[in-house]
């Protein structure tokens, strides 16, 4: 794979003000995305994991420009993201496209799917003319491999798996070259995840699309990227390739959470040793000084609740990735 | 006490414990008859769950695995008896505990079994909690029911109950309302209330689905945990494969309101019977395909209220033949010793996967590393639409 990088991200910071009493007045703030950077290259897969609160989605909306950031910088291409204005901004806009995970509301049910899939076209004008819409919208569909004839049904025509075909072929109308998956098949069934993530995989080979692929499914996560990002309370905890992550992980976070997914195998029943955390995520309101996973860490010292780890290369047994732990060592779980 | 007794004419001996409770025979708690349930709506009568039949011994844990749909849900409120009805309506079968019809039971003696002897613990904690009293006094309201504790000893109860779920700080929380839990904490506040008066059977309705994988893990040890402490027969209902994989002993597969498959938890995941069970299996993504494409179940599951004749899988099966397209569809029989699977081609489908290379141990895992195939992207390949009844795409 050839090592370009089309998207940087630098330091993202995005905290949310917290407003109370009758004046409303800033409390407090969320800290939902607090320093995150990592780079995506052409063609790839980097797959962001975490559990809920950790700052996926804020992650993807961050991407999208849908949020303005706190702090930071976001590079496509070459281009610094956040500063640019108007026109500049609406043509940066067609290259970076999302799917959403929930299929049943993130279609309008009051239009019909050729108006939804064309939607980018209106707001995109000067993109295809009126004339070769249409055209351009059956290709799309019969891309997804939806039946191009179903240009005039409406969402609730569809099923679920049908519908998530719908908004991947929305994300493709403006030929984007990254496309950011925010959980994409998490609302579906078991059977109709596979050809889903097929699809997604079909498209990446045959458009040499580059993912952002948001999950808390590790094991999908897994078959779908060549690079994983681990994200814990609005911090990236530990990134590199799919085998230093998955099987020479380094972070203690990292290592449970691992150990935490049920594997699809009786066999291992009792083969495997489980890492069982105790408590919650704490809130990313107050979250923890230094390192944010020390309250729930087996390995914490006194070091952790003083100095933050940096993510940094880390040696795991064979050669060395990042990881923000003062104590990574690397251990087999799954 | 005169009782009305169900088919079930073997299991007439009545055995009550210290409490007065009914006792199971031979360990056998409960047994689910034939059973059948439909919605009659505006669009239709769906036919929701068509003949269920299967047993659950005490000690034991019974995964019922279908997609959404399949009817899983259905069974157990049928059990349970807190169906809407309308519309839905039970036509047929029995559900009998310790060997007692409790369909046919007088109001007065169901009460009497479900809470203190068959519970439930659901899916969603935030909505099955009342947000408006607090999360001990709703526990506590168990034992103010049905086993007549005043305000005080209930709370007490309550109190120990919580700290048995490992709700840290529980005398101080014992007052809290559920929206200042967290979705873990609510869960074991609904576990609590489910195991509160010591049921011989607890229906689990995917009691992890909406938690992270991390609080997923801890709520399954504690369940596994209550299990083995009190020898309850548990019934976990889920999507989950890796969940069943981990804690059940055994099996039945779900599919348009039928079991298609039941079988021991291990021999299912070594050698499906069903070709849906099949394939469900292979559509999970595994370590030794990564990179490739997943063999995914083509089409969709039917709608209930138009069902396919014959077998309800037929559309979406690569072993159908005519035989599966018609009437009556094939009857859950035994294929192999000590296992149900409802195929007429189950012979075939044994004999097509003899090993569904699950991984085995760390080196395996290792070696699949160093020396499994490249990660290549995939190639041009058949794609199949959602809809349209079309070819599988399984090996």
């Amino acid at each position: 794979m050839t090592a370009e990088v089309i998207l940087q991200a630098e330091n993202l910071v995005k905290h949310y003000p917290i407003k109370a009493g009758v004046l409303r007045r800033t409390v407090g703030h969320v800290k939902a995305l607090d320093g995150v950077s990592f780079e995506l290259y052409k063609g790839e897969t980097l797959g962001i994991v975490g559990e809920s609160g950790c700052g996926k989605s804020t992650l993807a909306r961050m991407l999208m420009r849908l949020e303005e950031p706190t702090a930071g910088k976001l590079t496509f291409d070459g281009v610094d993201v956040y500063s640019q204005r108007g026109s500049a901004m609406r043509r940066l806009r067609r290259d970076i496209q999302i799917v959403f995970q929930d299929p049943y509301t993130s279609l309008n049910p009051r239009m019909t799917v050729g108006d939804i899939v064309g939607e980018p076209f209106e707001i995109h004008a000067d993109v295809l003319t009126k004339r070769d819409r249409r055209q351009r919208v059956q290709q799309l569909l019969e891309l997804v491999g939806l039946n191009p004839e179903h240009i005039h049904r409406y969402p609730h025509q569809f099923s679920g798996g049908q519908r998530q075909r719908i908004g991947i072929a929305r994300g493709l109308a403006l030929n984007p070259k990254v496309i950011i998956c925010d959980e994409p098949v998490s609302a579906l069934d078991v059977s109709v995840q596979a050809q889903v993530i097929n699809l997604l995989a079909e498209l990446q080979s045959g458009l040499g699309l580059a993912y952002i692929f948001i999950a808390h499914d590790l094991s999908v996560v897994r078959h779908i990227s060549n690079r994983v990002g681990v994200m814990y309370l609005g911090k990236m905890v530990e990134i590199g390739d799919e085998a230093q992550i998955y099987s020479r992980p380094t972070h203690p976070y990292t290592q449970a959470l691992l150990s935490a997914v049920p594997m699809a195998d009786p066999t291992l029943r009792n083969s495997r040793e489980q890492i069982v955390l105790t408590g919650d995520v704490p809130s990313p309101a107050n979250p923890p000084a230094a390192c944010r996973f020390h309250t729930r860490c087996w390995k914490a010292q006194e070091i952790c609740s003083v100095e933050e780890p940096l993510l940094i290369p880390r040696p795991d047994g064979e050669q060395s990735h990042d990881s923000a732990c003062h104590f990574a060592e690397p251990r087999v779980v799954v | 006490m005169t009782s009305s007794l169900g088919a079930g004419g073997a299991h007439t001996v009545e055995i009550l414990d210290s409490r007065g409770a009914w006792k199971p025979l031979d360990g056998l708690l409960l047994e689910v008859d034939q059973l059948q349930v439909e919605f009659r709506t505006r669009d239709g009568v769906a036919e929701a769950i068509n003949g269920v039949s299967f047993d659950l011994h005490s000690g034991e844990t019974l995964a019922i695995l279908g997609e959404s749909g399949s009817g899983k849900s259905v069974t157990a409120q049928a059990i349970m008896g807190i169906l809407d009805s309308p519309p839905a309506f039970i036509t047929g079968g029995e559900v009998r505990y310790c060997g007692r019809n409790i369909f046919t039971l007088p109001d007065e003696q169901r009460r009497r079994v479900r809470g203190p002897e068959i519970s439930m613990v659901f899916q969603d904690a935030l909505s099955a909690l009342n947000p408006v009293f607090p999360v001990g006094w709703q526990i506590a309201e168990m034992f103010r029911k049905h086993r007549g504790l005043n305000k005080s000893d209930s709370l007490a109860q309550a109190v120990r109950l919580m700290q048995r779920v490992q709700i840290p700080g529980a005398a101080q929380r014992v007052k809290a309302y559920p929206h200042q839990f967290s979705g873990g904490m609510r869960q074991r506040i609904m576990i609590a209330m489910a195991i509160a008066l010591d049921p011989a059977v607890l229906i689990a309705d995917e009691p992890t689905t909406a938690l992270d994988v991390t609080v997923q893990a801890q709520i399954m040890k504690l369940l596994a945990d209550l299990q083995e402490e009190r020898q309850m027969g548990l019934i976990l209902i889920t999507h989950d494969l890796g969940v069943v994989a981990d804690v059940a002993d055994r099996i039945a597969v779900m599919y348009a309101g039928r079991i298609v498959e039941q079988s021991d938890v291990f021999e299912i995941y070594a050698r499906p019977a069903h070709p849906y069970t099949k394939g469900l299996l292979e559509s999970i993504p595994r370590l030794d395909q990564k990179g490739k494409v997943l063999a995914a179940i083509g089409g969709l599951p039917p709608s209930l209220t138009r069902i396919p004749p014959g077998c309800p899988f037929n559309p979406r099966c690569n072993y159908a033949q005519d035989v599966c397209r018609v009437d009556p569809p094939p009857p859950l029989r035994e294929v192999v010793y000590h296992r149900l699977a409802a195929c007429h081609f189950s012979e075939l489908v044994l004999e097509h996967s003899p090993e569904l290379q699950v991984t085995q141990t760390v080196d395996d895992v290792q070696a699949a590393l160093e020396y499994g195939p490249e990660p290549t992207l995939i190639s041009q390949h058949d794609r199949i639409a959602d809809a349209g009844p079309g070819p599988g795409v399984l090996p």
